[in-house]
């Protein structure tokens, strides 16, 4: 800093420091709320500092069929998350960088239109064109399945960018020197490009994963059976109850536990989602 | 477009590994987004049996109607006082970090993992604690003598559904702007404090118009972001109400399109809101290349 201000750092420190209480108080209490009974809640005002509760509610809601908003056991949602998660981040990293290679590596008749055409993706989002994308996966009989659930949302502009980026700084002569070894396209592509991009994958599957788990709008669409429900997207159905106050522990308890494995994924690989985030924005 | 000085000489081979990304790109992007195209012109009748050409009948009719210019409205309040909301905190948070040594880490460690949550899971932890019977704000604020209800007033309604979605935003501007502020050369303000400016005069002067650029990338994303991703923000929350005082675009063709059923007219909705984006995403990346030329 340029100059030495004692007021101006203990100012940025408070600034801070509401920061991280403003971002933190609402799952503070969330997680004080899935450690009370149910019973607390009745009275009025929720308290600010955990109860005693907390494991038989998280052990009832893992297991399920505490009551009638429940009817689902969360640990069944939380592997049907994983599950999409996975296969969403796993599926947009090798179909895009599959077709990176081919628009980087080779020279063929439409190259730019096939480029295009990955290009208007972006454009796209679910969110615009909801209801004939359904009418499409439900004449496919995609409905009610993992398949339905995950392809749709494969394709990826970002990603085939990122990667054709990443491609186009790799020094020519690699490739050079690996065809005058006698290295096909698929060699060259597995033992140097792969290797090459290592990072840049580990980083965008970090941001990807994070975009399966938190889809939500999708899910409750194309999923009418219990067995393939969401955690977050199954967490409006636990809410929504017409005739009787929620059951605010249970619901909460869910609540931490939706948000658990994506936050430990960004805490946990800081650097990573950093640069994933950053890079994939370019 | 750009490529290698020197490729492979293949036919096949590149078809097949664009194969499965374009597969999914027709069935899934192209071809649905024709649909919508072609159901914004016809109109089928009320059985479903018979479907005819209307041509522009659909949009006509949309825009006359009164509840559709209130979506736009809402839309438009909704995306600036989020978008706004979100940017000055960031904003605040990422120069008062950017005076840190030491514990810069620590914050953003503290200030990013929001990212991570689901904008619905932010929805329903802010309708948490908003919630008129037991939620901890309309407590406080009755102390002050508001008597909070979303359910019932559309300011609280609204107001809930922007600081949910602001809340959740804020940790992707912050990495941002903390990259912006860093890019800043030292000797700049370094200079301005020689020639006498102080804190104020120098943010004013300096740090903000060097950090233009990535105000503007961060204010059409955020304005992408409270267009499309909030959706999972309001069908959490107040489900578009009270009296369609929360009814964004994105949620109003779904309601109209799996509740209300009417097809045409959603299709309708559907292709204004593909204008809105493709406009933005042109927007952003002209925006984009002229940052390279730089």
């Amino acid at each position: 800093m340029v100059e030495q201000h004692r007021w101006l750092d203990i100012l940025a420190h408070l600034t801070l420091i509401l920061g991280v209480l403003i971002v933190a108080f609402p799952v503070w209490l969330a997680f004080v709320a899935s450690t009370h009974e149910s019973t607390e809640f009745v009275s009025g005002v929720i308290p600010l500092l955990p109860g005693g509760n907390a494991l038989p509610t998280y052990a009832a809601v893992l297991e399920g069929g505490v009551s009638s908003q429940m009817s689902v056991p969360i640990s069944l949602m939380l592997g049907n998350s994983l599950i999409m998660a996975l296969a969403i981040a796993v599926g947009k990293i090798v179909i895009s960088v599959l077709s990176a290679f081919a628009v980087v590596y080779f020279r063929f008749p439409f190259r730019q239109l096939a480029f295009w055409l990955i290009f208007i993706t972006l454009m796209l989002p679910v969110e615009v064109r909801i209801v004939p994308t359904f009418k499409v996966v439900s004449d496919l009989g995609m409905l009610n399945s993992y398949v339905g659930l995950t392809v749709p949302l494969i394709a990826s502009a970002t990603a085939t960018f990122l990667f054709r980026q990443v491609f186009l700084t790799i020094p020519d002569e690699l490739m050079e020197a690996a065809r005058i070894d006698g290295a096909g396209p698929m060699r060259f592509f597995r033992d140097i490009l792969l290797p090459l991009s290592r990072t840049n994958i580990a980083a965008l599957f970090v941001i990807l994963f994070i975009y399966g788990w938190n889809q939500y709008l999708w899910p409750i669409l194309v999923t009418t059976e219990d067995r393939f429900s969401t955690i977050v997207a199954g967490i409006k159905r636990m809410a929504d109850v017409v005739d009787s106050e929620p059951l605010w522990n249970f619901i909460m308890a869910t609540s931490v536990l939706a948000m658990l494995p994506p936050v430990i994924v960004v805490i946990a690989m800081q650097r990573l989602f950093v640069k994933g985030l950053v890079e994939t924005e370019k | 477009m750009q490529t290698k000085r020197t490729i492979f000489g293949n036919r096949a081979l590149p078809w097949l590994l664009l194969a499965p990304q374009l597969a999914v790109t027709l069935v899934f992007f192209i071809w649905p987004a024709a649909q919508a195209v072609r159901q914004s012109f016809l109109r089928e009748d009320a059985f479903g049996l018979k479907t005819s050409f209307v041509g522009l009948a659909n949009y006509r009719r949309l825009f006359e109607q009164p509840d559709y210019i209130n979506s736009l409205q809402v839309t438009l309040i909704f995306s600036v006082s989020t978008a706004a909301l979100a940017l000055v905190t960031s904003l605040l948070l990422a120069l008062a970090l950017d005076r840190m040594l030491r514990s810069a880490r620590v914050y953003t460690t503290l200030l990013v993992w929001p990212y991570a949550v689901a904008p619905a899971i932010a929805g329903v932890l802010w309708w948490f604690m908003f919630n008129p019977t037991i939620g901890i704000l309309p407590y406080v604020l009755q102390a002050f003598g508001y008597d909070w209800n979303h359910a019932l007033s559309k300011q609280d309604a609204m107001t809930l559904v922007v600081i949910a979605s602001a809340w959740k935003q804020i940790s992707y501007n912050f990495l941002f702007f903390v990259a912006g502020l860093q890019a800043i050369p030292a000797s700049m303000r370094e200079a301005a404090a020689i020639d006498g400016a102080g804190p104020v005069k120098r943010f004013f002067t300096i740090t903000l118009p060097l950090l233009s650029p990535t105000t503007f990338f961060l204010l059409v994303v955020n304005v992408v972001y409270t267009m499309f991703d909030t959706f999972a923000v309001v069908d959490a929350t107040t489900d578009g109400g009270p009296a369609q005082a929360t009814m964004i675009l994105v949620y109003k063709v779904y309601r109209d399109g799996f509740i209300g059923l009417d097809f045409g007219s959603s299709s309708a909705q559907s292709v204004v809101l593909m204008g809105i984006v493709i406009a933005l995403t042109i927007v952003q990346f002209r925006f984009v290349e002229r940052r390279v030329t730089y």
